[in-house]
C-alpha cells in the first residue's frame, strides 16, 4: 500500500511548515465554533446565489458546493516551482495550437500521429490558417494538477476550452476573510483578488489590430440555465463588463454589435462561455440557439477576438494529453517541469491488453468525458462495476485512458466525525494575453466522502481555500 | 446597457410588485371567506379577486368551480398561473439573475432570499391559520426588495427601468381593482350605502391597504363611493393611485431621456396620460362612464409598455 502525504503532517506529531499558523488555529477551534462557521458559510454563498446546476437533478435543481474551511497551503518556493512548470506548459500548449491550425511541424516531425489530430472531433478545419491577436488560442487555461508527495507534483489534464470554477477560488478567499480575518492578520498570504482585474487586461490585450481606443469587451453566457451562470454573472460584474446571451449580438457589416436600449454597440473581445459548437449556428451546429449567427466569420476576418479562440479543445483532449510532455519539449526546448501522469492508451492493443489485467487497480477514463462521469476508478468499485466497465471498454477502446490509481495528497477536512485527512486536487487559473499570468493559487477541490478520489463537484466534492504564503 | 437588460429590471420590478398586490388581494379575500352570510357569498368575492389580477380565464380553464382551497393554491403556488405569487417571485427572481451584474448584492439577495424561502414553503402547509401570516411576510419581502433597491441602487438607467416597471404594474393594479368594482362605486339614489356597500368598499381600499389612510385623509368615518374612487384616481397623496403612479412613471421616463439625451413616443404618451389625470375631475369621470374611463386608462397603460419596450430595445 503506498503512503499517502498529508500535506498538513509535518511527522512526529509537528505539522509542516505552512500549515504551522493553521495547525494552531484549528486547536483553538471548538467543535461549536466550526459549526457556527460552517453555517454562516453556507448562508453567504445561499444569498450571493454561488450555486450550479445539475443536470438531471430537479430535485436540486441549484445546489451549493459544499466550502469546508480549513484552508490548503503552499509554501512560497513550493508555488514557484509550480508557477514555473505552469508558464512553461501554457506557453507550449498555444504553441502547439498555433502549428496545428498552421504548419503542423509537429505531425510532419512524427511526434503525434496524424490521424489523432485529423480526425479527432476537437480538431476545428475552420480555424486552419486563423491566426489570432498575439497568437493566443487559450487565453483562459485551467490546469488539474495532483500531488502525491511533497516534491512530487503530476498534471492530471489541461483545461483548454472554457475552464470553470474562478468564482469559486474568489469567494472561498472572501468568505475564509469574512469568517476568519484574524488569520490573515498572522501571516501573509499572496491575494488572489486581482483576478478579475487581470482577466481584463488579457481581455484587453487580445482585442483585434483595428480596434481604436478602449476595447469593448463582453461575456457571453448560454444563460441562467447553464450550470455555471453565476460565475459568468459574478466575472462580468467583478470585470465591469457586459453579460450577453446569443441574442444581444448580432453581425452587421463584417462587425459585431451588441443591442443597447440606444444606438447598436461595437464588441471588439467576447469571453465566450459557450462551447465551440454551439457559437455559431452559420458555421458549426446549425440548431444552436445560444449562439450569434455569422460571428465566426467576423472573427475569421480578425474584426473580434473569440476567447478562448474555438478549436482549442484540441489540445486538452485526453488521447493528446499524453503526448503533451513531447509539445513541451518540441515547442520550447526544455525538460517539462511538471510531470504528466503516466497514461495508457487504449486505443493501443498492447496497452489495452495490459489495462484490462490490471483494471481493479487503475482509473480508467473517457476520451471525451468531463466532469467525473463516465470513469471508473478501479480499487474503490465492486467487482460488479468493474465488469461491467470492463465490457464498455472492450466495445470501444479507443474511447478510453488508464492511469494508475495515483495516492493524491490530503489536507485534513471538517467531517461529520472531526476533521480527518481528505483528498485533494488543484486547479491553478492560467492567463495569457500580453504576458502569462498566474493566480497564486487555484481552486482546491476536496473529495468529502472519505477514502474518496473523486473531487468533481458533480460528484459530491466540495471546496477549500487556497492559499500561497509570501516570503 | 443591453435593451434585455432594461427589460429584465423591467419586469424584475413589474413582477415583484404585482406578488405584493396579489397578497393584498388574497389578504381581503380571506377575509371575507371566514365572514359566513355577512355579504352575498365568498364565491363572489373570490371571483372579483380573479378578476382582479386577471386570472379568471386561468383559473376558469383548470377548475370547474369556485372553491377557497383551490383559489388560495391557484393564487399562491400553482405555476401553471404565470401571475400566482410563486411564478411571480421566481419570474422576478430568474430576471434579477439574468441581469446580476446591474443590480447591487443587496437587491440580488434579498430576491435571491425571498426565492429560497418560497421555494421550501409546501402549498399543504397553507392552511388558514397560516395564511395571514404567509400574505405578510410576501409582502415584507417585496418591501425588503423595494427598500434595498431604493437604498442602494445608482440613479442612472438601471434605477429608472426598474421603478418604469414598479410604477407601471401598480397603475394597472389599481385600476384593475376599481374597474372590477366600479358598478358598486356608481352614485346611487342614497348615497348612504348600505352594510354591504360598506363592506365592499372597506375591501376596495384594504387591497391597496388604503382603510385606514382614507380615514385620516378625509377626516371622515364613513366611505363614500365617490371619494374613494377620487382616493385612488386622482390623489397625488395616495402611493398607490393611478396619478402618484403616473408621476413615477413620468419621472422615471424623464430620468431616461436626461441619461440617454433623448425623447420618444413614450415620452410624449406617458405626459399625456398624466396631463389628463391631472386635470381630471370626479364629476367628469363619473359622468362619461367611470368603467370606460378604468378601461381606457388599462388599455393606454398597455400601450405605454409596448412603446417602452419597442423604443428601448426589449428583445
Amino acid at each position: 500500500m503506498t503512503v499517502i502525504f498529508n500535506e498538513m503532517d509535518g511527522g512526529g506529531g509537528a505539522p509542516r511548515e505552512p500549515y504551522a499558523q493553521v495547525a494552531e488555529w484549528l486547536k483553538t477551534l471548538s467543535r461549536s465554533d466550526v459549526e457556527r462557521a460552517l453555517r454562516e458559510a453556507e448562508a453567504i454563498f445561499r444569498r450571493q446565489g454561488i450555486t450550479f446546476a445539475v443536470y438531471g437533478d430537479d430535485e436540486a435543481a441549484e445546489r451549493l458546493i459544499p466550502f469546508d474551511i480549513i484552508p490548503r497551503v503552499f509554501a512560497a518556493a513550493e508555488w514557484r516551482k509550480l508557477s514555473a512548470g505552469i508558464e512553461q506548459r501554457v506557453r507550449a500548449l498555444n504553441a502547439f495550437i498555433h502549428d496545428l491550425y498552421h504548419r503542423q511541424d509537429i505531425l510532419r516531425a512524427g511526434k503525434i500521429p496524424h490521424e489523432f489530430i485529423i480526425q479527432n472531433e476537437a480538431f476545428v478545419p475552420e480555424m486552419v490558417g486563423v491566426t489570432p491577436p498575439r497568437g493566443i488560442y487559450a487565453h483562459i487555461i485551467g490546469i488539474d494538477i495532483v500531488r502525491v508527495a511533497a516534491n512530487e507534483f503530476y498534471v492530471l489534464e489541461d483545461n483548454c476550452r472554457t475552464p470553470s470554477g474562478v468564482s469559486y477560488m474568489l469567494e472561498d478567499r472572501e468568505a475564509m476573510m469574512y469568517l476568519f480575518p484574524e488569520l490573515f492578520a498572522q501571516q501573509r498570504v499572496a491575494p488572489v483578488e486581482n483576478y478579475p482585474a487581470m482577466l481584463r487586461q488579457t481581455l484587453e490585450s487580445v482585442a483585434p489590430a483595428g480596434c481604436n481606443g478602449e476595447p469593448t469587451v463582453v461575456i457571453l453566457t448560454p444563460g441562467i440555465h447553464n450550470s455555471a451562470f453565476f460565475e459568468h454573472a459574478f466575472l462580468a460584474d467583478e470585470m465591469g463588463v457586459e453579460l450577453c446571451e446569443g441574442g444581444d449580438l448580432f453581425v452587421d457589416g463584417g462587425y459585431l454589435y451588441m443591442r443597447t436600449t440606444q444606438a447598436p454597440k461595437r464588441v471588439d473581445v467576447v469571453y465566450r462561455r459557450i462551447d465551440d459548437a454551439y457559437l455559431d449556428p452559420l458555421t458549426f451546429r446549425h440548431d444552436s440557439a445560444l449562439g450569434v449567427p455569422g460571428i465566426f466569420d467576423v472573427y475569421r476576418a480578425g474584426r473580434v477576438t473569440l476567447v478562448n479562440a474555438p478549436g482549442t479543445g484540441i489540445a486538452d483532449d485526453k488521447s493528446i494529453y499524453t503526448y503533451i510532455p513531447d509539445v513541451i519539449e518540441f515547442y520550447t526546448g526544455e525538460k517539462p517541469l511538471l510531470k504528466n501522469v503516466p497514461t495508457w492508451r487504449c486505443s493501443d492493443p498492447k496497452q489495452l491488453a495490459y489495462v484490462l489485467d490490471h483494471l481493479p487497480e487503475l482509473v480508467v477514463k473517457e476520451v471525451h468525458g468531463s466532469g467525473g462521469y463516465g470513469m471508473l476508478v478501479g480499487p474503490t468499485s465492486s467487482k460488479k462495476e468493474i465488469e461491467a466497465f470492463r465490457s464498455r471498454l472492450k466495445a470501444r477502446p479507443k474511447n478510453y485512458i488508464a492511469q494508475p490509481t495515483l495516492a493524491l495528497s490530503t489536507v485534513p477536512t471538517f467531517t461529520k466525525s472531526g476533521v480527518a485527512p481528505r483528498h485533494v486536487d488543484l486547479r491553478p487559473f492560467v492567463l495569457s494575453g500580453d504576458k502569462v499570468r498566474i493566480t497564486p493559487g487555484g481552486l482546491t477541490r476536496v473529495a468529502l466522502k472519505k477514502g474518496s478520489l473523486v473531487v468533481n463537484s458533480s460528484q459530491g466534492g466540495g471546496t477549500k481555500d487556497t492559499w500561497v504564503l509570501e516570503d | 446597457m443591453l435593451g434585455r437588460t432594461a427589460a429584465a429590471l423591467f419586469w424584475m420590478s413589474r413582477y415583484m410588485e404585482r406578488a405584493e398586490n396579489l397578497a393584498r388581494l388574497l389578504e381581503v379575500g380571506h377575509r371575507i371567506s371566514l365572514m359566513p352570510g355577512a355579504i352575498e357569498g365568498h364565491r363572489d368575492e373570490w371571483r372579483s379577486t380573479l378578476q382582479s389580477c386577471a386570472c379568471d380565464h386561468g383559473y376558469a380553464e383548470k377548475h370547474d368551480e369556485i372553491v377557497t382551497a383551490r383559489v388560495i393554491d391557484f393564487l399562491i403556488f400553482d405555476e401553471d398561473n404565470p401571475s400566482s405569487i410563486r411564478s411571480c417571485i421566481k419570474t422576478a427572481r430568474n430576471n434579477g439573475r439574468a441581469v446580476r451584474t446591474a443590480l447591487t448584492r443587496d437587491v440580488w439577495e434579498s430576491i435571491n432570499a425571498t426565492w429560497n424561502e418560497l421555494a421550501q414553503v409546501k402549498p399543504s402547509s397553507m392552511t388558514a391559520d397560516r395564511l395571514p401570516v404567509f400574505l405578510e411576510w410576501v409582502k415584507q419581502r417585496v418591501m425588503s426588495f423595494r427598500g434595498a433597491l431604493l437604498g442602494t441602487m445608482l440613479r442612472n438607467d438601471t434605477y429608472h427601468f426598474s421603478q418604469l416597471g414598479n410604477f407601471m404594474e401598480r397603475a394597472d393594479n389599481t385600476a384593475r381593482i376599481l374597474d372590477v368594482k366600479y358598478f358598486i362605486l356608481l352614485p346611487k339614489a342614497t348615497d348612504v350605502g348600505s352594510d354591504i356597500d360598506m363592506q365592499q368598499w372597506a375591501q376596495i381600499l384594504r387591497s391597496v391597504s388604503g382603510h385606514r389612510s382614507y380615514r385620516w385623509f378625509y377626516r371622515d368615518s364613513h366611505y363614500r363611493p365617490w371619494l374613494i374612487s377620487e382616493f385612488l384616481i386622482l390623489r397625488e397623496e395616495m402611493p398607490r393611485s393611478l396619478i402618484f403612479s403616473y408621476g413615477w412613471v413620468n419621472r422615471s421616463l424623464q430620468g431616461l431621456a436626461s441619461h440617454y439625451g433623448a425623447t420618444y413616443d413614450c415620452h410624449q404618451q406617458a405626459h399625456d396620460t398624466h396631463e389628463r389625470l391631472k386635470n381630471a375631475r370626479m364629476e367628469e369621470i363619473f359622468q362619461s362612464g367611470l368603467h370606460e374611463f378604468l378601461q381606457d386608462f388599462i388599455t393606454g397603460n398597455a400601450k405605454l409598455s409596448h412603446a417602452i419596450a419597442t423604443t428601448y430595445n426589449f428583445p
